[in-house]
Order: structure tokens, then sequence, then C-alpha cells
């Protein structure tokens, strides 16, 4: 599954880079995340809660934040095994921009492929489930930043 | 009154117990102190394993022991091995890279067994193998036929990924008709990929005893005898006179069963090590990633015909997908089951076969119901169809140009037909159908806003595998011959024993009529063994459409032999001599006079001596062994008429006639059963069925939801009829039916749509989705 989308956020770009780095931030941006902690390695261990159609099992993985420019842009790459269930992989390209001052606008282009039960009875529900995740994670996560639950933003999709 | 039994429609003996839900199967059985067995699937196609770490579902509860794949490969047991060598052009062997009962090292598909949990429920077994932790250094998988000989190289021994590249045919000869032919029909296409799907998913209960070193197996095979053989001889689990299988009843096959699989296997060794009963029931969704699945062959042909239609070279070049290993039988399948078929049913001097077994990182590929028959039938009904459309003539009159009418006939590819009448099924199957009233019906149809086809196939297969010495000098690694035997009791009843297996096909009443009819007593009298190696000697069991044939043929030479035994004792009792006895109906009548002895009567003496001559063994029993002296072959004609409706190109067959020749026939209604169950597999095929990989090796159609399967409303009304020629090598006339409507029907049916849509060419399955998009190609109607 490929998805790249775009969204304004009534934020100031510093503010939404820190959020970006900030373990607490993500984990209540995903939903179904039980764990998100800063590991040794530089990344984040993470269990994860995913149902995809009639697959519902614990996710365990690692998250790593690689070619991070500061303030402007990483990759948040991760990988879950979730035992029977198969596994998950993904990763995120996310860049920043502030086109006026205190509206920051993010882009980000999102890669997921499944493997296991999870492809062999959830395939079809893969991308639906993969493109939802996303959207929450990024709504939640303006939400969060924004510390407002009715804040208004633009979401848009460009690829997909 | 016993009446003669052949050729009735007996009801089918076993019926009882399976609709009333008492067959016995394997998952049924249940042996005191058993464990449960689950197995650890690699979720990727391809990579190297690194650790594995167990620890933690060792300690999970209820586990007694999780055995890996490593483990196993230090115990030194064999691999899983394939049982016919094919030889490559050059003459060097077929590429066999090692089977592994469980992975060691590296992963090969998705879904293959890396380690197996031992526990007390199930669930526990389940919940345990969760938590085994594999480390997998995944490898890009090599998925797609078309392009896998040039991609990255699996294994170092298997350049190209090819397994070998056989051919068959005078290559000159047939090159020399193609290029000097007044006209030429190219075809290329694919031959979908299909997954088996059994009602019953395979199954395995493994029980060994440590103080007698005995070990026995209940697994759902299609030929237990078999699997005792390699499992002896091969994998070394046990020595084949303490080793038991047994195969009760099982629920349905088409080939899926033939093979000796991981699991049974891999459960027998984790019984004999840990010393405990240890069952294991496959889930539907294990049945998806690791039966063995079929077809799957990508093949360009040219077919050269003179100026009147008549065939004059056909060369095919196929690419057949092996999947990541060499199942049981798997090489044989896309040769000597595919190639020796390209004759059809016409009289081509020169053909010409090419075949490479590509290997790919998915499942296994293997027999499945049709075996290579249906490949080559497809491939030929459609080039026939469309080199009849090319030279202007009707599809019966091409064919009919090119019918062999002589027999015995040699082809150029191998095989000798016994006898044949195929003008006689196709006037028949033309007539049943309307054929003259089609266009009239199409007429009808696009009034109504539908598009009408119909569609024709003549199809022949070979089967009644096989006699020994031919497959023996092709490279197979066992004799096809079948065991039988006839065992009267004291008090006259009879239990036949048959090394054939039925795991659908009805030999408890076809096998009991047969030899009741031999033995001149009713049907109700005789009982039916197979399925156990601990009851009867030895027995290749059921694939091919052998049963009858074969395994029906060993029978009728034991009954034979009950009967020449019967007769001297009933001379005896009737103080006559041997050559002075009748028997007829079941009475044994000295000639010319008013004494007889009735078979009952005869059988109680048997076990009864106290005044025989010295020179008459008491006892009536008798084997047989029965090694056919050819193939058999069926053949027969099918019509397939569709109707479209071009807004969402959902296609409905809405007539099918069938008109087979099997030979002769011992109770219609079995044959006719099998006939509907083959053509409903064959039109799958041609309709719903397509296994699909992904990418990255994963199977995208491993569940109901994508893997679609023919429904009761997906098919109409069969009309089905027989024309026969009796088989003239085997004592029952008989050529086998179980394949026939999966190999017949497929070119059939998209014979019809390309007829209704007007088109040349359209893949299998022609799904709604392909069918409207050939309808938009083409111009709307």
């Amino acid at each position: 599954m490929e998805l790249v989308q775009r969204v304004i956020i009534p934020a100031p770009r510093q503010a939404v880079w820190q959020g970006l780095n900030d373990p607490a931030v993500l984990k209540r941006s995903l939903r179904g995340c039980e764990t998100f902690e800063a590991n040794a390695a530089g990344g984040f261990d993470i269990v994860l809660q995913l149902k995809v159609g009639p697959v519902k099992a614990s996710f365990r993985g690692e998250v790593s934040l690689t070619d991070v420019v500061d303030g402007e842009s990483y990759t948040l790459s991760g990988s879950g095994k979730g035992g029977v269930a198969g596994y998950a992989k993904g990763s995120a390209h996310v860049t920043l921009s502030e086109p006026e001052p205190g509206r920051t606008e993010m882009r980000y282009r999102v890669d997921a492929s499944v493997g296991g039960k999870l492809a062999q009875v959830g395939s079809r529900l893969v991308d639906g489930a993969a493109r939802k995740m996303a959207n929450d994670f990024f709504g939640e996560f303006i939400r969060v930043i924004c510390d407002d639950d009715q804040v208004e933003f633009i979401l848009e999709t460009i690829e997909e | 009154m016993v009446e003669k039994s052949i050729g009735q429609r007996v009801l089918r003996k076993e019926d009882v117990r399976f609709i009333t839900g008492k067959g016995q199967y394997t998952d049924d059985i249940n042996l005191r102190g058993q464990a449960f067995a689950y197995f650890v699937r690699s979720p990727v196609a391809r990579a190297t394993i690194g650790h594995i770490d167990v620890s933690d579902a060792e300690s999970a509860p209820g586990v007694i022991a999780v055995l890996t794949g490593q483990q196993l490969a230090k115990d030194g047991l064999g691999t899983l091995p394939c049982g016919w060598m094919v030889l490559s052009k050059d003459g060097s062997e077929m590429k066999q890279p090692p089977h592994p009962i469980m992975a060691a090292d590296s992963i090969h598909y998705a879904g293959e067994p890396v380690a197996i949990v031992v526990a007390s429920t199930y669930q526990a077994a389940r919940d345990a193998a969760e938590r085994v932790v594999v480390d997998y250094d995944e490898l890009d998988a090599v998925v797609d036929l078309a392009t896998a000989q040039d991609s990255d190289q699996i294994y170092p021994e298997v350049p190209r990924n090819t397994s070998y590249e056989w051919e068959l045919g005078d290559r000159e000869a047939t090159m020399a008709a193609i290029a000097g032919a007044h006209h030429v029909t190219r075809l290329t296409l694919r031959n979908n990929r299909l997954i088996p799907n059994a009602i019953e998913p395979r199954a395995a209960i493994a029980d060994f005893n440590p103080s007698t070193e005995e070990l026995t197996l209940y697994t759902t095979s299609q030929n237990p005898h078999v699997v005792r053989l390699v499992l002896t001889a091969f994998i070394q689990i046990a020595p084949e006179h303490k080793l038991r299988v047994v195969a009760p009843d099982v629920g349905g096959g088409f080939g899926s069963k033939i093979f000796i699989y991981s699991e049974e296997t891999a459960v027998a060794w984790a019984s004999k090590r840990l010393g405990i009963p240890i069952k294991w029931t496959g889930e539907r969704s294990e049945s998806f990633l690791a039966d063995a699945h079929g077809r799957d062959h990508l093949t360009d042909a040219v077919l050269a015909m003179d100026e009147e239609g008549h065939f004059l070279g056909l060369h095919v070049k196929t690419r057949a997908n092996m999947g990541a290993y060499l199942s049981t039988f798997a090489s044989s399948v896309p040769t000597y089951l595919y190639g020796t078929l390209l004759a059809g049913q016409y009289k081509t001097p020169n053909i010409y076969v090419e075949v490479d077994a590509v290997f790919t990182n998915t499942a296994p590929v293997d027999a499945y119901r049709g075996a290579g028959r249906p490949e080559a039938t497809y491939l030929l009904e459609r080039i026939v169809e469309i080199a009849a459309s090319e030279m202007s003539l009707s599809p019966a009159e091409i064919r009919r140009r090119n019918f062999i009418t002589d027999f015995p006939y040699q082809t150029p590819v191998a095989l000798e037909y016994d006898i044949g009448g195929y003008d006689a099924s196709l006037t028949k199957a033309l007539e049943m159908a309307d054929w003259d009233g089609f266009e009239s019906r199409r007429g009808e149809a696009r009034a109504r806003g539908k598009l009408r086809g119909i569609g024709l196939s003549c199809y022949i297969e070979a089967c009644g595998i096989a006699p020994s010495k031919v497959v023996g000098s092709l490279g197979a690694g066992v004799g096809l011959w079948e065991s039988g035997e006839v065992r009267v009791n004291p008090t006259g009843s009879v239990s036949v024993l048959t090394g054939s297996h039925s795991h659908g096909q009805g030999h408890e009443t076809t096998f009991a009529q047969l030899v009741a009819s031999r033995l001149g007593i009713s049907v109700d009298d005789v009982g039916v063994i197979h399925g156990d190696t601990a009851r009867l000697d030895f027995g290749m069991g059921t694939y091919g459409s052998r049963s009858l044939a074969v395994g029906g043929s060993a029978l009728s030479s034991a009954a034979d032999k009950i009967v020449v035994k019967a007769r001297k004792i009933a001379a005896h009792l009737m103080q006559s001599d041997e050559d002075s006895v009748e028997f007829d109906d079941g009475v044994f009548t000295v000639k010319e006079s008013n004494r007889s002895k009735t078979f009952q009567e005869v059988a109680f003496a048997a076990y009864v001596p106290h005044d025989y001559p010295d020179d008459l063994e008491p006892g009536l029993a008798e084997k047989a062994f029965y090694d056919p002296a050819n193939f058999t072959f069926p053949a027969g004609a099918y019509v397939c008429e569709v109707e479209i409706d071009p807004d969402t190109g959902v296609t409905r067959i809405v007539k099918f006639t069938a008109v087979d020749d099997f030979g002769e026939v011992i109770n219609p209604m079995i044959v006719e059963g099998q006939v509907h169950g083959g053509l409903a597999q064959g039109i799958g095929q041609a309709l719903l069925e397509q296994c699909v990989y992904d990418d990255s090796g994963q199977l995208m159609t491993g569940s109901y939801m994508d893997y679609c399967m023919p429904r009761a409303d997906d098919l109409p009304d069969f009309d089905i009829a027989m024309t026969v020629t009796p088989c003239t090598h085997n004592p029952l006339g008989a050529k086998g039916c179980g394949e026939a409507g999966a190999i017949g029907s497929p070119p059939a049916v998209i014979n019809a749509i390309t007829n209704a849509i007007g088109i040349r060419e359209i893949d299998m399955p022609a799904t709604p989705e392909r069918v409207w998009r050939a309808i938009q190609q083409a111009g709307g109607q």
C-alpha cells in the first residue's frame, strides 16, 4: 500500500517537529498502541494491537527514525511480528514546511506491507485498514499537538 | 433370487454413514493420552533462518515439547522424495533440491513448516506457537512463472530455476510440417493455478508404542501403502513391518492426498521422540497454504494445417510451475501425463512438445484432478477451436476431419490408444445439445439483451494408471499395479480387500457389485475393506481414475480364482470331477444332472473339510495382483452453452451436455455422480478459481473470501449420456471416469464465452471483470 497525503496544521513548525519526536505524543496518536518506549538503539520499542478483517493480534516491534533533518524531515520505519498472525511493516517519510507563521504544512508518504496470515486472509482489507490507520494517526497527532479535540485542519490525499 | 448387479443403479452402501454424520474420519479418532500438534509456519516466502527461540513457548501452559526442523535434521531423517525421475533433453537427470520435512536453515515458500508445538490441548499448542520466535533474514522471492527462469537463483544447484527441460516427439519433422503448411494457428495461454479444497482438511495421528517400537499412523491419504513405503524407505521413520498406516474415511482427495507431506511425517517423528500419541488436524487456512496446488502452466503452441484443415503438425512449448520443491509425483504431471496427451482425439502426424519445469517461491504443485490431462485438453481444444474459425470450418467439422478412426492407434507422443469411438460421442452430444438450433436461441437471447454462445470440447485422457513396464521405462520409481483379495467366509458372505482407496468414489458399492455379480451372491453379502496396511498386503492406492480399471481388475482375477477353487470343492461334494461342474448365478451344477450345490454350501464345506481328499486345501480365499497391459483411454464430447450479461460480465451456464465413453459401467449412478463432480471442478477452473500470490510470495487467495469455489447455483442441470467402446485389455472392459469432467469441461466453457462475445481469446478464470472488459474491447455488442 502506498499513500501520499498533505495536511495543514494550525501550529508552528517547531511544535509539530517536537511532537514527531516525542514518544508520548506518538503513543497517544497511535490507536491500539500499548507500548511506545525509547530503546538503546535510538529507536522505539512498540506493542500494538492491530485488527485487519478477521485477524486480530498483538504486534511487537521496533520503530526507528532515519534520514533526520532537524526540524524538517525524517523517515519513521517500523516492523512488527504478530506471531501466528504474521507480520506488518511500513514506513512514513514526513517533511515539514511553514508557509506562513503558525501554520505548518506536513507531507508524508506511507508504505505498508503485510505477510503471513494477515496477508492470506486479510489481503483485500489491508489497503483500507492501512489507509484508515494513517488517517487516524495523523488526525490524532494533530489534535494532540494542538491540544484541541475540535481543531480544524485540512487533509488531502495526493497519491494512492 | 440374486439379480446380476453389474450395470444396476445400486444405492451407495457408504452413504448411510456419510449422510448421517457417522463417518469415521481421521479427526474423529481419539487415542488415550493423545497430545495435540500445531505447526509454526514461515510468514515469508524466501529467507534464511537465523536463531529459533523456543524457550518462551516451552514454558507456556500445557506445552509438552517444541521441536524444530533443526532438531529433525539432527535426528538424521531423510527428506521428502519425488518418485518420478524425468530426464532433460540432454539426458541429464532432473534437479531435485532437498525437500525438508520441516525447514532447518532456509525458507522457500510462505507457509513452510519450521517447528511443531506439542501440547495437552489444541488451543494450548496454538497459543504457544505464537511464542516461538524465529529470526528470518528475508530474501527477494521469485514468484512470477513468466520471469522466474531469468530471476534470482533460488537453489545454488539449480541454474535458471529450472528442474528439467523435457521433450517428446520428433522436432525436425514437426518443424518441417509447420514450415510447409498452408495455414498455422498460434496460441499463447495460461492454465490457471488452482488450490484443491477437499472438504476434509488433511489430518494425522501418530501413535508410537515404545515397548514394541510399533508405530501406527492414521492419515488422510489416497494411498496408505505408498505412505508406509516412503516413510520407511526414504524417511527411515520405522521399519515397514513395525509401521501401520491407516487411511480411514477420507473426505475428498482430488489428488491432493496422494502425496507424502511434511505434517504427517513430522507428527510421526514427534510421536516417536516423545513416546505419546500426537494428533494434528489442519485448519482450512493451512490447506490453502500447504496442500499441493494444481495446474499453473504458461504455453505457446503452433498448429499447422493443410488447405482442408487436416492437422499436419503441433509444436507446444510449456513452462510449468513446480512451486518451491518437487512434490511426490510432481515431475510426472507436466510431462508424461501432459505431453503424451497432445494428440487428443486427432491423427496429427507430427507432434513435438517441450516442457521446462520451473521452481518458484510458492507452495509445491502436483497432481490435481486430471493432472496434466486438463492442461493438454485445454490447450488442444482451444487451439482447434481457433483453427476452425481461421479455416472457416465449423467446430464439429474440423474435429471430424481429424478424428482417429482406426484402432489400435499409435500416437506420435508415445501412447497407443486401444479403442475409441469419437464420432459417436460427438454426434450424440451435438444432437442432445441441439447444436443446429443454436442460432435461433442466440437470436432470442439477443432480443433480451444477452450474449449467448456455444462451445465444444472433445477430450481424451489416459487413465487406469498404469502399466508398470511402461512407467518404469519412463522414470517412475514404483510399479502401478493393484492388489485385490476375495475372502469367502464360512457362511458364504464375502470380504473384499482392495489396495484402492475410497475417498468419496463409492468403492464399497462398486466393488461389492463387481464381486457379487461374479460369485452370484447378493451385494448385501459383500463387504469391502480398504485403507489399512495391516489388513491387506499392499496396494498402490487411488489416483488417475485407476480404481476400477486396475483395482477392479485385480478383484476380478481374485474372484475368478475363487470360482476355480470352489468348483473343485463342489466337484468333491457332488462326487464328480471338476471339469463336469458348471457355475452360474451362484449355483454349481454337474453337467446334465440334477445335482447342484449353492455357493453358500460350497463356502461352508471349504471350512469344514471333514472328508476332503489329500490334494484339496481347506479354506476359500484368493489374492490377485493386476498389472494393466496399457493405459485406458476414456474420451468424450462436451457442449457448453452460456449467456452473458453484457452490463455486468456475469456468465451463466444455461446448458451443459456431456457424452462420455468410459467403456463398461458397473454403477451408472456413481459414474454420473463422478461426472457431475468433475464438471463442477472444471467449470470452477473456467469461471471462478484462481490462486494468486503477490510479488513477495504472500498467498493473496488464502481463504474463501478471495478464492472462489463453484456453488450449486453456479451450475446448470447437466445433460449426461454415455457411449460405449469397451476397453480391450482389462477383464472388465472399464476405462475410468473420475477425472473426465474436470478434463473436458474448461475448454468447452471458454469456447462458449469466446463464441458469445465474438473474440479469439480470454483467460481463465473468465470472471465477470474479465468478461466485461473483453466485451468493452470488442466494442460492446
